[in-house]
């Protein structure tokens, strides 16, 4: 485990636990087969019947492909995906602009405050999505900052919501990224060559933080497009969560198409994490 | 000689994080404490606090705590179980990175579309429900008394995205074991059951614990999993708070700020627990 994110709690898991370490009993036993193959197989089978059954569903009508095509064709789905994949990106960028100099500039300039940020970016644990868009909706729903009543105000407060969402995992990523580069050396480079501070972040630190940054920002993708909650507390219809339970009341057949290829999208967005390989695919907020 | 400090700005970098946190968190949430404390005329009290034992309100609580301490240790057993099995079962390597990797996605797949695929599978017109009505001619309604739209319904989809959640984080602490550790054991002539006792499962026990915990954490605070199952039939604290966001059911703004508080102290609770516990645990598994 690299890099120390120290004060409260380790939830998510840098290490890359994907290989044995050598040395660890990964490597050496091979008694007790039979019973391993045994919990593999229920496991499985508890996963797999679920999406097998969500997609003979969505084969029910005729012809077989009607679902698909139904959803295809519904310029609600399209705009729904479009919504929430606006939304995810720019939580994304707003959650990186937040976090990233903050993040630098709590390990280079002051980091007696570390605790502090670090206790402020792991609060979406504590309160629940549905306790912060309580608190969200009666704060900016009354004088002085009425937001809830315009599209656009609604927007917003959503995508506000979402980066604190998006703390815990732009927090974490981000820092074990710049736990692993010189981040002093490196500023003290760029400085002595006459960068300022915008130039150093976006021309030095960040490319130096491609891959944690990769991972933290599709965790967010992933977090977002399924959210729910909050969306519909803020009565944004258009986001993909929402669209697909009032899909689930109205139709029969189009919401296990639909949950299919949310359940794609959602693999897409794991697979990439683990191909960059480094990062946590662990989290506890959000779509729950 | 004194050496006067130059007075350093450097904390200013840090404000553009905490004001957004001010306005996205801290006032929202300072909100529902103050609120919280306060009457309809908005005078300082406890009253709504003492008002949490009345009308259905413990009965949300008592049904989310329910619910989470039965996936929490139910989806900690079985996780664990599945990671020791593809970690230190023998089975073939692909086999673990592809029980990693489907966690990381399950574990993420919940809400809405997690409810559905349920709903298809056991529902009243779902796969498993139909096949087993056609073949062994068995009502899960009718001869089993189950159905989706229960508590047990409710358990049964949560342990969809609470098992994947244990393996991710167990996985790290199994893999911590040593070797020497066991072939130690071994030397002193221990059975690969007094090695369990004695050594592993002692050194594993913060971890195992503290992801229970996690779990329970990650099962108190969801809601959208739950309601599109149900629609609300089934009472449980963040459905109660939800009603309480659309419109005042309980006729007492300072009602619903207390049960909001009520959460965030369980949820607080939970995070310290597991925060200790994790310390603990990694005096072991520190490499």
């Amino acid at each position: 485990m690299s890099g120390g994110v120290q004060g409260l709690g380790r939830l998510g898991i840098m290490a890359s636990w994907l290989k044995p370490r050598p040395g660890s009993e990964g490597h050496r036993r091979r008694r007790g087969s039979l019973v391993a193959w045994v919990i593999l197989i229920a496991g499985v089978v508890y996963f797999l019947v679920p999406l097998v059954a969500t997609f003979q569903f969505s084969l029910r009508p005729t012809p077989t492909t009607l679902a698909y095509t139904n959803v295809l064709n519904d310029p609600k789905f399209s705009g729904s995906l479009l919504y929430s994949f606006t939304v995810a990106i720019i939580t994304i960028f707003a959650s990186l602009a937040i976090i990233v100099p903050t993040a630098f500039w709590v390990r280079l300039k002051v980091p007696h405050l570390r605790t502090a940020v670090e206790f402020v970016t792991l609060m979406p644990f504590i309160i629940p999505a549905v306790i912060l868009v309580f608190g969200v909706i009666r704060v900016y729903s009354a004088k002085p900052f009425v937001f809830t009543r315009t599209e656009f105000g609604s927007d917003a407060l959503l995508v506000a919501t979402y980066v604190v969402l998006s703390f815990p995992y732009m927090y974490r990523a981000v820092d074990t990224g710049l736990a692993a580069i010189d981040v002093r050396s490196l500023t003290e480079a760029a400085q002595s060559l006459g960068a300022g501070w915008p130039r150093i972040i976006v021309r030095v630190i960040l490319p130096n933080l491609r891959t944690a940054l990769l991972s933290g920002a599709f965790l967010t993708f992933a977090i977002v497009l399924g959210e729910y909650t909050i969306a519909s507390f803020l009565a944004r219809n258009d986001q993909f969560g929402v669209y697909l339970s009032l899909l689930g009341q109205n139709k029969a057949f189009e919401p296990a198409a639909v949950s299919l290829i949310s359940f794609g999208l959602t693999w897409l967005a794991m697979i990439v994490i683990a191909l960059i390989g480094r990062g946590s695919r662990v989290t506890v907020v959000g779509a729950r | 000689m004194r050496v006067r400090r130059r007075p350093t700005f450097a904390w200013v970098g840090v404000v553009p994080f905490f004001l957004f946190a001010i306005a996205a968190l801290g006032l929202p949430v300072g909100f529902l404490v103050i609120g919280s404390f306060q009457n309809a005329d908005g005078d300082l009290t406890l009253q709504n606090f003492a008002d949490l034992s009345t009308g259905t309100i413990p009965r949300a609580f008592l049904n989310s705590i329910e619910i989470s301490l039965v996936t929490a240790v139910g989806g900690g057993f079985f996780g664990f179980l599945l990671a020791w099995a593809v970690i230190m079962g023998g089975l073939p390597s692909w086999i673990r990175s592809a029980v990693m990797t489907f966690s990381g996605v399950a574990s993420n797949f919940a809400g809405v579309p997690l409810a559905l695929a349920f709903v298809f599978t056991l529902g009243n017109l779902g796969l498993v429900t139909k096949f087993l009505f056609d073949t062994f001619g068995l009502s899960l309604r009718q001869d089993l008394g189950f159905t989706l739209y229960s508590k047990t319904g409710i358990e049964i989809v949560y342990f969809y995205f609470q098992f994947p959640l244990m393996v991710l984080i167990i996985a790290p602490a199994l893999d911590g074991l040593r070797r020497e550790w066991r072939e130690a054991s071994e030397n002193l002539g221990a059975s690969a059951f007094q090695y369990w006792r004695h050594v592993a499962l002692p050194i594993l026990t913060p971890s195992i614990l503290g992801t229970m915990i996690l779990l329970f954490g990650n099962s108190f605070g969801a809601q959208a999993t739950a309601f599109q199952l149900t629609g609300g039939t089934i009472e449980i604290a963040t459905i109660a708070i939800g009603r309480q966001i659309r419109g005042d059911v309980l006729h007492n703004p300072g009602l619903g700020y207390a049960m909001a508080m009520g959460m965030v102290v369980v949820m607080s609770v939970v995070i310290t627990a597991y925060t200790w516990l994790q310390r603990r645990s990694e005096r072991w598994l520190r490499s």
